[in-house]
């Protein structure tokens, strides 16, 4: 690399544009090669695993096994099991839970006083600064069968529950939806500061009640805010790993065996690198179909002038 | 212009050349620390000797023992030194990790303590070198009994470990709870119904207590697959995992089914502990630990070294252990064959490929698996000793009380199928088990789920029914 700067550097070019426009770039080769490999490598080698029989233990060397690892994803009752609990992961925790309440929260804040404003976004904004592991084994202490939850449920005589064992799908829906709403209500927040008031003055003095005022006028000129805001979180969701993990483990029984759980699991437990790699490209996918879902979603709703 | 175009050069030469220094020093740095000072081959013994073993819980039994092993063996070679790399995981994750750090010569150990399970899988994969050159020019290698000396050997008739212990398997009861519960002390259960109903005495009797403890489940990893199901399922005389006859493992066989039965008895009846205690990654160590000290456990189908957790050197410290509790064997399933069951394991010493100090590993492993140090180990750790030697030396048969009983169940052990595809296999076993014990799939759906699995993993025609 030295020696070809060494040549470069005797003689100023004499006009040459492409070796101007090279020299001009390269400031970004740095970037560049920390781009391929600590990005691109990680991924391509990711595709590659994904087509072999790579394994942690058993065996030498891998073979190229073409599409066995997909096709064993689709036939395995496991993987369809893990499909339909990251769906209803997503949309309990992200779409319905972080979405609703963040903009629920928003929306009080907003019309609220300045000292409420401040301790409420100080607590939920506190919850989303914590450390994800911290904030999983703090659920763990109230919702464990001994937990803070079934003390108070306890006092109005309500039989105790064991949120972690029966439902620890829903436990950890409200673990993330607890962890995540900050990041929804900020977003909202912000895009309500920019909603005009005199427009819904306007609304509220053409008769227009509370609920018709939100419907009509607030959320349809924030509607692309909540596009974005849904896409982003729905991709941190699908990814949530070290919550389940550290509550859960994805079980029991994998009834808390989100994709990301499985794709590890197959890896590092089951040591079949290759089909955890699959499991992790086929979660990459369904990110990409969600994307384009709101992408599409975001686009119709660009107003026609 | 001109020297504006100039200068740009001179900075962009500049940081090109500084990040290529970067580059080459890591490069350098990265090569250094990797053969640390080989042994030559006029057979010096120097360097650093990175040794990964596994620690978990309060247990400080081996790392204790190993740091007075290296100790003697830096002042026997004063140009060596041993590096104590413990890998604090449970046992699955214990696995992993060693297996990732033996992929690259960067980050494999020189020696790693393998558990016979395992080693199998583990050769098959190319990670561990064979020892036989070595071996053959060690005498000691004689002093080891038959079968051990089988447990690291791979298919090829090469040997990858030297084993420095085994163990079998038995049940513990309590004969405080057993008195209170109206019970013999001196039990000794033919079925396993009797061992069901002692449970449901002790469950009317002793309230608080948990009556029975079976492995179950992910959480405790191999233990349940050997301590638990295995017990069940080569208590019944067409039990077994693999058919050695065919060389086929076998799938649907009601024999299999039956042991998920068990399972499924004792918690649908409540006699074992709640499938959420039971299926905690320190479950184990919360029995040996815990439970069976405050006496809140009464019987335990666990392995013969429990009480190492219980001597003065164990994490538990518990001086009247043996007043406490009893041993009584496993019994068949209606007391069939011999009438007892047990199941032996064992781990063993091996030298990854990517050692880089392979021949001073080699002179630590001899140490550490010598007389004198399987004789300190067995003791310490309670382990069944797998050298001649050491099993005969008054003061191993003197050590522990129960030493008697458990040498006298290895003549009935069974050694596990611990071929490369056993491990995954396992893991099978401990995913059936839980689904039974957490009601989520009954014996039945449980079986199949496992028979479904094993075809995945050896293919439909290595598989077989009985």
């Amino acid at each position: 690399m030295a020696a070809t700067w060494a040549e470069v550097r005797p003689t100023a070019p004499p006009g040459g544009r492409t070796r101007r426009t090279l020299l001009r770039g390269l400031p970004i080769v740095p970037s560049v090669v920390l781009l391929v490999v600590f990005l691109a490598g990680p991924i391509l080698y990711c595709i590659y695993a994904a087509f072999t029989n790579m394994a942690l233990t058993g065996q030498v060397g891998t073979q190229f096994i073409g599409f066995a690892n997909f096709t064993r994803a689709f036939s395995d009752p496991a993987f369809i099991n893990s499909v339909w609990l990251t769906v209803v992961f997503t949309l309990v925790s992200a779409i319905i839970g972080q979405n609703v309440v963040g903009m629920a929260l928003a929306l009080l804040m907003r019309s609220g006083y300045a000292v409420a404003r401040a301790l409420t976004s100080a607590f939920v904004i506190g919850a989303w600064v914590l450390p994800e592991v911290v904030a999983a084994y703090l659920w763990q202490a109230v919702l464990g069968p001994d937990g803070s939850w079934n003390t108070v449920t306890g006092l109005f005589h309500l039989p105790p529950q064991n949120w972690l064992f029966t439902t620890p799908i829903i436990a950890v829906s409200i673990a993330n939806i607890w962890r995540g709403t900050a990041f929804s209500m900020l977003v909202y927040s912000a895009a309500l500061s920019e909603v005009p008031r005199d427009l819904e003055e306007a609304a509220l003095v053409d008769g227009a009640g509370r609920l018709r005022l939100l419907t009509s006028i607030t959320i349809p000129l924030v509607r692309r805010t909540i596009a974005t805001n849904l896409m982003l979180i729905t991709l941190q969701t699908l990814s949530v790993f070290g919550l389940i993990y550290t509550m859960t483990k994805g079980g029991p029984s994998e009834k808390s065996m989100t994709l990301p759980l499985f794709a590890y699991n197959q890896a590092f437990v089951s040591a079949d690198l290759g089909y955890g790699t699959a499991i992790a490209l086929l979660l990459l996918v369904i990110g990409g179909i969600f994307s384009v879902i709101y992408l599409r979603i975001l686009s119709k709703s660009e107003p026609v002038r | 212009m001109r020297r504006d175009v100039r200068r740009r050069e001179f900075i962009l030469t500049a940081a090109g050349l500084g990040a290529a220094v970067g580059l080459a020093a890591c490069g350098k740095s990265g090569s250094s620390t990797a053969p640390a000072a080989s042994a030559s081959s006029s057979g010096e013994i120097n360097g650093e000797v990175k040794v990964t073993f596994q620690q978990f819980g309060n247990s400080k039994i081996q790392a204790n023992f190993l740091n007075g092993m290296a100790k003697k063996f830096t002042a026997a070679h004063p140009q060596a030194t041993v590096k104590l790399q413990p890998i604090t995981a449970s046992e699955n994750d214990y696995y992993t990790k060693l297996q990732l750090s033996m992929r690259s010569p960067r980050t494999a150990p020189d020696m790693c303590y393998e558990d016979t399970f395992l080693i199998n899988s583990d050769i098959s994969a190319g990670y561990l070198t064979a020892l036989d050159d070595r071996i053959s020019s060690w005498p000691d290698w004689s002093q080891f009994k038959d079968t051990a000396k089988t447990a690291a050997q791979a298919l090829d008739g090469k040997t990858y470990g030297i084993p420095d212990g085994t163990d079998v398997r038995a049940l513990w009861f309590n004969k405080k709870i057993f008195e209170k519960a109206g019970l013999p002390t001196d039990w000794q259960p033919k079925s396993w119904n009797d061992i069901i109903t002692a449970a449901q005495t002790i469950k009317q009797k002793v309230p608080g207590v948990i009556p029975l403890n079976v492995y179950a489940g992910t959480g405790v990893g191999e233990a349940a697959s050997m301590q638990g199901f295995e017990m069940l399922l080569y208590g019944i005389p067409t039990g077994t995992l693999f058919d050695k006859q065919s060389q086929k493992w076998v799938v649907d066989s009601k024999a299999f089914t039956d042991a998920l039965t068990a399972y499924q008895q004792v918690w649908s009846q409540d006699l074992g502990p709640t499938p959420q205690q039971a299926l905690a990654p320190t479950w184990a160590n919360t029995v040996a630990q815990e439970l069976l000290p405050q006496q809140k456990l009464a019987i335990d189908l666990d392995g013969s070294w429990l009480s190492s957790n219980w001597l003065p050197s164990g994490a538990a410290p518990w001086p009247e252990w043996h007043a406490t509790l009893g041993n009584a064997y496993m019994p068949t399933q209606n007391g069939e064959g011999s009438g007892k069951v047990t199941m032996s394991g064992g781990w063993t010493w091996a030298i990854p490929k990517n050692a880089q100090n392979a021949n001073a590993a080699w002179e630590f492993i001899k140490m550490l698996t010598s007389k004198e140090g399987e004789l300190e180990y067995d003791i310490k750790n309670v382990q069944i000793p797998v050298r001649t030697d050491v099993a005969k030396d008054p003061s191993y048969l003197k050590a522990n009380p129960t030493n008697e009983f458990f040498s006298n169940l290895v003549e009935s052990t069974i050694y596990r199928p611990a071929y490369a595809e056993y491990a995954k296999i396992s893991l099978l076993l401990q995913q059936a088990t839980e689904k039974v014990i957490t009601k989520t799939a009954s014996p039945e759906a449980a079986a199949k789920f496992y028979a479904d699995g094993v075809r995945q993993i050896v293919g439909q025609d290595k598989t077989t029914t009985i």
